[in-house]
C-alpha cells in the first residue's frame, strides 16, 4: 500500500526525475557532434578504427621488417580455435628461429588471446576489417614477412 | 453551425455563376481535399521527423542516403507499404477485420475537420467542437478494440482490452481538461478559444492564467500522450510484451491506415494543445510594435503549424526519452493522480475566473 506521505513524495521528485531524463534526451538532440554514426562508404579515406578495434591477427615488424617472434608456440596452444601455426625452423647457429607464422582468419573469432598471451609483446590486432573473400585461400596467411630470422 | 469554408472560389461561383447553389457542392470537394491534404500529407513527414528525431536523441544520423539526407525515404517506404499483400490469416472475422483499420482512419479525419487551421482555414466552425472532440476520440479506441478482437490473436485481444481500458481511464481527464479551457474561455467553439487569446504571447492561457495555465499546459500533453497510444504509454502495442499489439496481424494498407492514424491523431493533438494553450494562429507578439509587425506579416497558418509541430516534437521527445509504465502503474497514475489534479485544477479554475485573477 502507498501511504500518503509516499504518495505526495512521489509528486515531488517524479517530475524532476523525468526532467533529468529530458534534459539529457536534450542535449543529445542539440548537440550533433556526440553522432557517432560512420557514413562508411563515403568516408573511406577519412574512417579510422578505435584503438580497441579487433581486425584480424597482424605480427608486429619494425621499419626494417624484422619482427620479435622467438617461436615460443604459446600464441599457437592459446588459441582456442587453433587458428595459429608456429612452424620453427633453425638458423645457421642452430638456434630455433620462425620459419612460418601460419594465420587462418577464417577460423579466428578476434578473441585477441594470442595476443595477450604472447611474452614478448609481438602480436597486435590490426584495423584493417575489409577482409572479406570469395576465395577461402585467402584467409591462409602467413604473418611473418622474412624466414629464419633472428 | 456554420458549414461555410470560406473560400474565394465558393464566394466567386455564389457571386457570378448562374447556379449558386453550386458553390455548397464545390465547397465539400474543397473541405475533403484539404482535410486530405493535411492527413496524408503531413504524415510522410512525420515518419521522417520520428526518424531524425530519435536518430539524434540516440545519437544516431537516421536515415541519410535516399535524396538530401534521406528525405525520400519515407516515400519510398509508404510505396513499398501501398504495394504489399493485404494479407489475412486463418480463422480472422473478416468484415470486422477490414472494418477495424477503416474506422480508425475516419476519426482523425473528423478532429481535422473542426480545427481552425487559420482566419480562414477551417472546414467546419462547430459551436460545440469540444464535446465533438472528445466523442470522436471514443471512435479510435472503437476501431482499436474491433481490430484487437477481430484478429483471433491472444496477443492482439490483450492489446486492445489494455487499450480500452487506458484510454477510457484517460478520455475522463482528457475530458476534464478539455473542460477547464473551455470554462476559463467561456466558449466550447474552438474559434471563440482561439479569441480570449488575442493580443501578445502572455494573453495565451499557458501564461495568462497564472501558474494554472502552465500546469494545466502540462496536463495536457501528458494525457494525450496517453489519449494518442504513444510511448511512453503506447501500453496497446509494446513491443517487447505484445509483438505489436491490435495491429499485428495486418499487413499492407490496411496496416499503412493505422500507421496514418497514429499519425494525424497526433496532428489533431498538438493542433489542440495549440488552440488551447498557445492561441492557435495567431502571432506570437511580444508587445514591441516594430516586431509585431513583421510577425504579423507570417501568414496565420504558418504560424499554427509551427506551434503544431513545435508540440510534436515535444511529443517525440517524450516518447524517445521516458520509459513505459506498467498497466497497473498507468492506471494509478490516472485514477490516482491525474483526475484528481484535473478536478483540483478545474476548480481552481473556476475560483480563477470567478475572482478575475487573470492576467
Ligand atoms: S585472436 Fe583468438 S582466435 Fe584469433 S588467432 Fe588469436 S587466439 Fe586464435
Ligand atoms: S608470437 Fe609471441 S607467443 Fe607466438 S610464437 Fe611468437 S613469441 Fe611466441
Amino acid at each position: 500500500m502507498m501511504t500518503a506521505s509516499k504518495y505526495f513524495h512521489a509528486m515531488i521528485t517524479g517530475p524532476i526525475s523525468l526532467l533529468k531524463g529530458m534534459t539529457v534526451t536534450l542535449r543529445y538532440f542539440f548537440n550533433p557532434g556526440r553522432i557517432v554514426t560512420e557514413q562508411y562508404p563515403e568516408n573511406k579515406a577519412t574512417l579510422k578504427m578505435h584503438d580497441r578495434f579487433r581486425g584480424r591477427v597482424e605480427l608486429i615488424h619494425n621499419e626494417e621488417n624484422l619482427h620479435a617472434c622467438t617461436a615460443c608456440g604459446i600464441c599457437e596452444k592459446t588459441c582456442p580455435n587453433n587458428s595459429i601455426n608456429v612452424l620453427s625452423t633453425k638458423n645457421i647457429a642452430g638456434k630455433k628461429v620462425l620459419g612460418k607464422y601460419l594465420y587462418r582468419m577464417d577460423t579466428c573469432t578476434q578473441c585477441g588471446f594470442c595476443v595477450e598471451s604472447c611474452p614478448f609483446g609481438c602480436l597486435r590486432m590490426a584495423h584493417d576489417f575489409e577482409m572479406s573473400s570469395a576465395d577461402k585461400q585467402t584467409f591462409n596467411m602467413t604473418l611473418n614477412k622474412t624466414e629464419g630470422q633472428g | 453551425m456554420t458549414f461555410g469554408i470560406p473560400n474565394f472560389i465558393g464566394d466567386m461561383v455564389r457571386e457570378y455563376s448562374p447556379w449558386p447553389e453550386l458553390a455548397l457542392g464545390i465547397n465539400v470537394i474543397l473541405a475533403v481535399i484539404a482535410v486530405l491534404a493535411v492527413g496524408i500529407g503531413s504524415a510522410p513527414i512525420l515518419i521522417y521527423m520520428e526518424r531524425k528525431v530519435c536518430a539524434h536523441i540516440q545519437c544516431r544520423l537516421g536515415p541519410m542516403r535516399l535524396g538530401w539526407h534521406g528525405v525520400l525515404q519515407t516515400v519510398a517506404d509508404v510505396t513499398k507499404l501501398l504495394f504489399k499483400e493485404v494479407y489475412s490469416p486463418k480463422g480472422v472475422d473478416t468484415i470486422m477485420y477490414y472494418l477495424a483499420p477503416m474506422i480508425s482512419l475516419t476519426a482523425p479525419f473528423f478532429t481535422l475537420a473542426l480545427i481552425p487551421f487559420g482566419e480562414q482555414w477551417q472546414v467546419i466552425d462547430l459551436d460545440f467542437a469540444v464535446p465533438a472532440i472528445i466523442a470522436i476520440n471514443g471512435l479510435g479506441l472503437f476501431a482499436i478494440l474491433l481490430g484487437g478482437w477481430a484478429s483471433n490473436n491472444k496477443y492482439s485481444l490483450l492489446s486492445a482490452l489494455r487499450s480500452g481500458a487506458q484510454m477510457i481511464s484517460y478520455e475522463v481527464s482528457f475530458a476534464v481538461i478539455m473542460l477547464f479551457v473551455v470554462m476559463i474561455s467561456g466558449s466550447a467553439s474552438l474559434n471563440d478559444i482561439i479569441a480570449t487569446q488575442s493580443g501578445t504571447v502572455f494573453d495565451w492561457w499557458i501564461f495568462k492564467l497564472p501558474v494554472l495555465g502552465f500546469v494545466g499546459f502540462l496536463m495536457f500533453m501528458c494525457i494525450s500522450t496517453a489519449e494518442l497510444n504513444r510511448a511512453p504509454f503506447d501500453i496497446a502495442e509494446a513491443e517487447q510484451e505484445l509483438t505489436a499489439g491490435f495491429h499485428t496481424e495486418y499487413t499492407g494498407t490496411a496496416f499503412a491506415m493505422f500507421y496514418l492514424t497514429e499519425y494525424i491523431n497526433i496532428i489533431g493533438a498538438s493542433a489542440l494543445g495549440s488552440i488551447f494553450f498557445l492561441g492557435g494562429w495567431q502571432a506570437p507578439l511580444i508587445g514591441i510594435e516594430s516586431v509585431d509587425n513583421i510577425l504579423l506579416a507570417v501568414p496565420d497558418l504558418v504560424w499554427m503549424f509551427a506551434k503544431i509541430y513545435f508540440l510534436i516534437w515535444l511529443y517525440m521527445m517524450f516518447r524517445w526519452t521516458w520509459l513505459r509504465p506498467r498497466i497497473d502503474q498507468l492506471m494509478s497514475f490516472e485514477w490516482k493522480f491525474l483526475l484528481p489534479l484535473s478536478l483540483i485544477l478545474l476548480a481552481l479554475g473556476a475560483v480563477f475566473t470567478a475572482m478575475g485573477w487573470v492576467l
